[in-house]
């Protein structure tokens, strides 16, 4: 351990860090790493934050399995994923610590702000454990920095799980230079309903954990933040969702508590009723989709939002929603699946199930948001078009953008994404409650209030007057009605932008949260002189206009998805039994063309290291026999 | 229909502008003969005229099964949605439009099987809304298969030698729900007990759970027939504050006083076996409305801008 008096501080500039903060489930590694990105963005840092959370509320402590934390990627320039490892760890204990060396997230000269307390533990199981961890983790460089976390926070506190958080924030302020006053005031904001002792006794700990800092490391870090005068916010994906549905003016939310979907209704149902709007709580899945859809029949355009396992529970009652033309947003926070799966975990494994997810053919939207920013962005766009075209619209995000934070432009709002009154003008005579445009397949809404407009919508097939038909041109009419709605929706989107040449040895094409990411890893190829570029799908259903022909001009494409595919060289697995990728399925199917993919899931964010590496691997030899 | 089956005769004369009863019919109904899901057709009709509803102004929410079909034949808004999923599209049109008069109607099978969780906890919601559950004890739509309130022993195409349980009993069940506010049961064969029952039902502002027996003509004909021959065995509750038709004293001779504010008796009664009983078990109209409960001022477009904008200094960087 370094000493105070003889230290010279070693200060070193650098472009950008990634920390961890790693602890056992329960002792506040979100609140100290919410605060620490908060802060970081606040001083014009940009910021990309993952939470590593159990599914369980508090799992045994000082175990592998109750490891709870944070990583915290920021530089000087916008951050737009995790990266690859971290440089620096905060851990409370070694078998936390040990669980993030063995999913190799550290960097090898990692430097670990370990807590000393265990080092000379008298239980000697724990004592044996540790010394066992020290010996697994020795074939790293990892330079460990004891430090008496424990010992500084019961100075202060009695519990010290309720305390070594501030305490270790308090060291990272010192470590990075962070404005303490703004750590002062979100400490506050964070206990505003906790009696005012709790904010003092927290700002006290945060205190000593500089002290302690300053008195006994030897290094610090500085990262330039570059000054902007526009307005910018930070948020989590969730929240930037929940405050994206009512700027697009939607004042319902059902829902049913599923993670990692959750917290988009605590936002909601923290502020919606200040703007006329409800959460409401539902029996279950089915029940949450349902009330949403009678909300949006009666005139309001209401929200459901849930997880992979709801979305399957939905699954009828969206079907309905298609069938009878009422408007529902539905957002999807995915998780790691099949069944109950990786709940807490991130995976983009809900795409084909919320294209094609229920019996007979039901055409809906379904978009994807890919930054946080985005997700806000979404919920706007969803609800204008599901009113426009009297459509169910999905939108899918993910763990990784529901729990990351990041920085972004302040959105600006309009008025005119608000509801406006529901049109309760008399029904014209004649006009039926599916009048389709034979062209477009589009019809007039007839919201109940409506003098003359009553009918009866249902589920059953259908003709234009909503009576029950089972003629067969009516049902063929139909289907082609719901389903042409969708080419016309498509033929206002753009092609999709190409980061990159447009043409080259291989396109890397993602969809969503993995955008930072794969941005990254081909930015590094491109570095190296390969040809390579990316572009990132928003629109899934339909596809973005143009893929055919943009894919036509790279030598390869290859999607990188957060989901599984069989990897070619496994037993048994060849041409003809490869399952591909959700997003090359697709697209193989939509442009016929060959398209391979790389995917994963680990149930975390993909690292650009890893992503470079299966580029490289794939990019074909050309002509001369080398990797272009 | 019954010997005993009393006809709606006494049905009000409106003025020229009023709808009759007949407005309210959208398209003859298509349910076999002698299904007992006319009747309550008639019923609705007739109070629909009687409270002088405004078409445009209701809506009827359904499931899926006969009873279902409801909505297509009443000239109203309609939802005809999915098996057993009426009751939250119909919370989500009230959440939605408070002003708007919602009727529900489902089967036995939609109610108490499939949508039994929705049952239980529309129940709890306390929405204002008229909730007719068409019970004729069987599966009729899909061909005669045994539903929860299907009798012990009797016998459909799934259980061929006899229903093996003992019926669900929709009444102590709902009885049993916290905060439900209203609860009765009512029978196709006694239609001036049923129309009396829907407008105790509508009266109150609450959820209005009612069960009305009624029989399958091809597949429960004779479910309830001891009671349509002897209306000894039926005993009417009647209480102000529920339901008392004068005409049906002649009739049923076992008439019980009973306060439907009265819950334990309630549940009491609902659980004997030795009668069958009609007429409002319980009803409370001092619990709360779900839709007023959550009930906010309304913000204008202009307002919510200038909060959101307001909203975003919490994440100000």
């Amino acid at each position: 351990m370094s000493k105070a008096d003889t230290r010279s501080i070693d200060f070193m500039e650098v472009p950008e860090h990634t920390v961890e903060i790693i602890t056992n489930s329960g002792e506040g590694a979100q609140k100290c790493a919410q605060i620490f990105g908060q802060t970081c963005a606040k001083m014009g840092n940009g910021v990309w934050t993952v939470e590593i959370i159990p599914a369980e509320i508090e799992p045994p402590h000082h175990t592998v399995t109750s490891t709870s934390g944070n990583i915290i990627r920021f530089g000087t320039e916008k951050i737009t994923n995790w990266g690859d490892q971290s440089r620096l760890a905060v851990a409370f204990n070694d078998q936390v610590l040990l669980s993030r060396h063995r999913l190799d997230s550290l960097k090898d000269d990692c430097i670990i702000l370990l807590d000393s307390c265990w080092q000379e533990h008298d239980d000697e199981e724990i004592h044996r454990m540790y010394h066992e961890a020290m010996e697994e983790m020795s074939t790293k460089n990892y330079r460990f920095v004891l430090v008496p976390i424990e010992e500084e926070a019961l100075k202060i506190v009695d519990n010290p799980s309720h305390g070594k958080n501030m305490f270790a924030l308090g060291m990272l302020a010192e470590i990075y230079q962070r404005d303490v006053s703004i750590i002062e005031k979100q400490i506050a904001h964070i206990f505003r309903f906790k009696p005012p002792k709790v904010t003092e006794k927290n700002i006290e700990l945060v205190k000593s954990g500089i002290k302690w800092a300053k008195e006994n490391l030897d290094f610090q870090f500085h990262i330039k933040s570059i000054p902007f005068d526009e307005e910018r916010i930070v948020m989590n994906g969730n929240q930037a969702a929940a405050i994206g549905a009512i700027a697009a003016g939607m004042e319902l939310c059902a829902m049913y508590p599923i993670t990692p979907a959750t917290s988009v209704s605590h936002e909601l149902s923290e502020i919606i009723e200040s703007f006329g709007g409800m959460v409401h709580q539902a029996e279950d899945e089915i029940a949450a989709a349902g009330v949403a859809i009678g909300a949006s029949y009666a005139g309001k355009v209401a929200l459901t939002v849930t997880s992979g396992p709801g979305m399957a529970l939905k699954t009828e009652f969206l079907a309905l929603a298609i069938m009878v033309e009422v408007p529902l947003v539905v957002l999807n926070v995915q998780r790691g699946g099949p069944s109950t799966g990786l709940p807490t975990k991130v995976e983009q494994s809900d795409l084909l199930s919320s294209l094609y997810g229920q019996p007979g053919d039901a055409p809906r939207v379904v978009i994807a948001p890919r930054t946080i920013e985005e997700c806000f962005h979404a919920m706007v766009t969803a609800r204008r078009i599901a009113e426009t075209f009297r459509c169910v619209v999905i939108v899918l995000t993910d763990a990784n953008l529901a729990t990351g934070v990041q920085q972004f432009t302040r959105p600006p709002l309009d008025v005119r994404w608000q509801q406006g009154a529901i049109d309760q003008s008399p029904v014209p005579e004649g006009l039926r409650p599916y009048d389709w445009d034979p062209e477009t397949g589009l019809s007039r809404r007839i919201i109940p209030g409506s003098p003359g407009g009553q009918h009866t919508v249902t589920g059953l097939a259908h003709d234009e007057e909503s009576l029950v038909s089972y003629h067969p041109s009516s049902n063929e009419l139909g289907m082609k009605m719901r389903s042409r709605k969708l080419a016309v929706f498509q033929s206002t989107l753009m092609p999709p932008e190409l980061h990159g040449d447009k043409e080259g040895d291989m396109l890397v094409v993602g969809w969503g949260s993995t955008q930072g990411a794969i941005v990254e890893a081909v930015d590094r190829a491109r570095s190296e002189g390969l040809k390579v570029s990316t572009c990132q799908l928003t629109f899934l259903s339909p596809l973005e206009p143009g893929l055919k022909d943009i894919f036509s001009r790279f030598r390869k494409v290859m999607t990188v998805e957060i989901n599984y595919s069989d990897t070619p060289g496994d037993p048994y697995i060849n041409e003809e039994t490869r399952r591909y990728g959700q997003l090359a399925w697709l697209l193989r199917a939509h442009t016929l063309v060959d398209i391979d993919c790389w995917t994963s899931c680990p149930g975390q964010p993909l690292r650009p290291r890893d992503i470079y590496t299966h580029i490289i691997a794939r990019l074909e030899p050309n002509e001369e026999g080398v990797a272009a | 229909m019954s010997s005993i089956a009393i006809s709606l005769l006494d049905l009000e004369t409106g003025s020229p502008e009023c709808l009759e009863a007949e407005d309210y019919q959208k398209r003859p109904a298509k349910w076999c003969a002698g299904c007992g899901d006319f009747g309550v057709l008639n019923s609705v009709k007739r109070l629909m005229a009687k409270e002088q509803l405004q078409p445009e102004k209701t809506v009827f929410v359904s499931g899926i099964g006969c009873s279902s079909r409801f909505p297509h034949y009443v000239n109203s808004y309609g939802f005809h949605g999915i098996h057993g999923r009426a009751l939250p599209v119909a919370t989500g049109v009230k959440l939605a439009r408070p002003e708007l008069d919602v009727f529900v109607t489902m089967g036995d099978g939609d109610c108490t099987s499939i949508g039994a969780g929705h049952w239980i906890h529309a129940t709890r919601y306390n929405a204002n809304m008229v909730v007719l559950m068409l019970d004729n004890n069987i599966y009729g739509l899909t061909k005669n298969q045994t539903s929860p309130t299907t009798p012990q022993g009797y016998a459909s195409m799934t259980s061929p030698r006899g229903a093996v349980l003992p019926a669900l009993d929709p009444l102590q069940a709902t009885l049993g729900v916290s905060n439900a506010s209203f609860v009765a049961q009512t029978a196709d064969w006694v239609p001036v007990h049923l129309y009396a029952t829907l407008q105790a039902a509508y009266d109150h502002p609450g959820f209005s759970f009612v069960r009305i027996l009624q029989r399958c003509p091809k597949f429960t004909p004779d479910v309830f027939q001891k009671n349509v021959e002897n209306p000894d065995l039926t005993e009417l509750l009647v209480h102000e504050n529920g339901v008392d038709v004068p005409a049906l004293a002649q009739l049923f001779k076992a008439r019980r006083t009973h306060d439907p504010l009265n819950l334990d008796d309630a549940r009491s009664l609902a659980r004997r076996r030795d009668m069958l009983r009609l007429g409002v078990f319980f009803r409370d109209d001092s619990l709360p409305v779900y839709e007023e409960i959550r009930a906010v001022p309304k913000v204008s477009a202009e307002e919510k801008v200038a909060r959101l904008n307001k909203e975003f200094k919490r994440y100000a960087v």
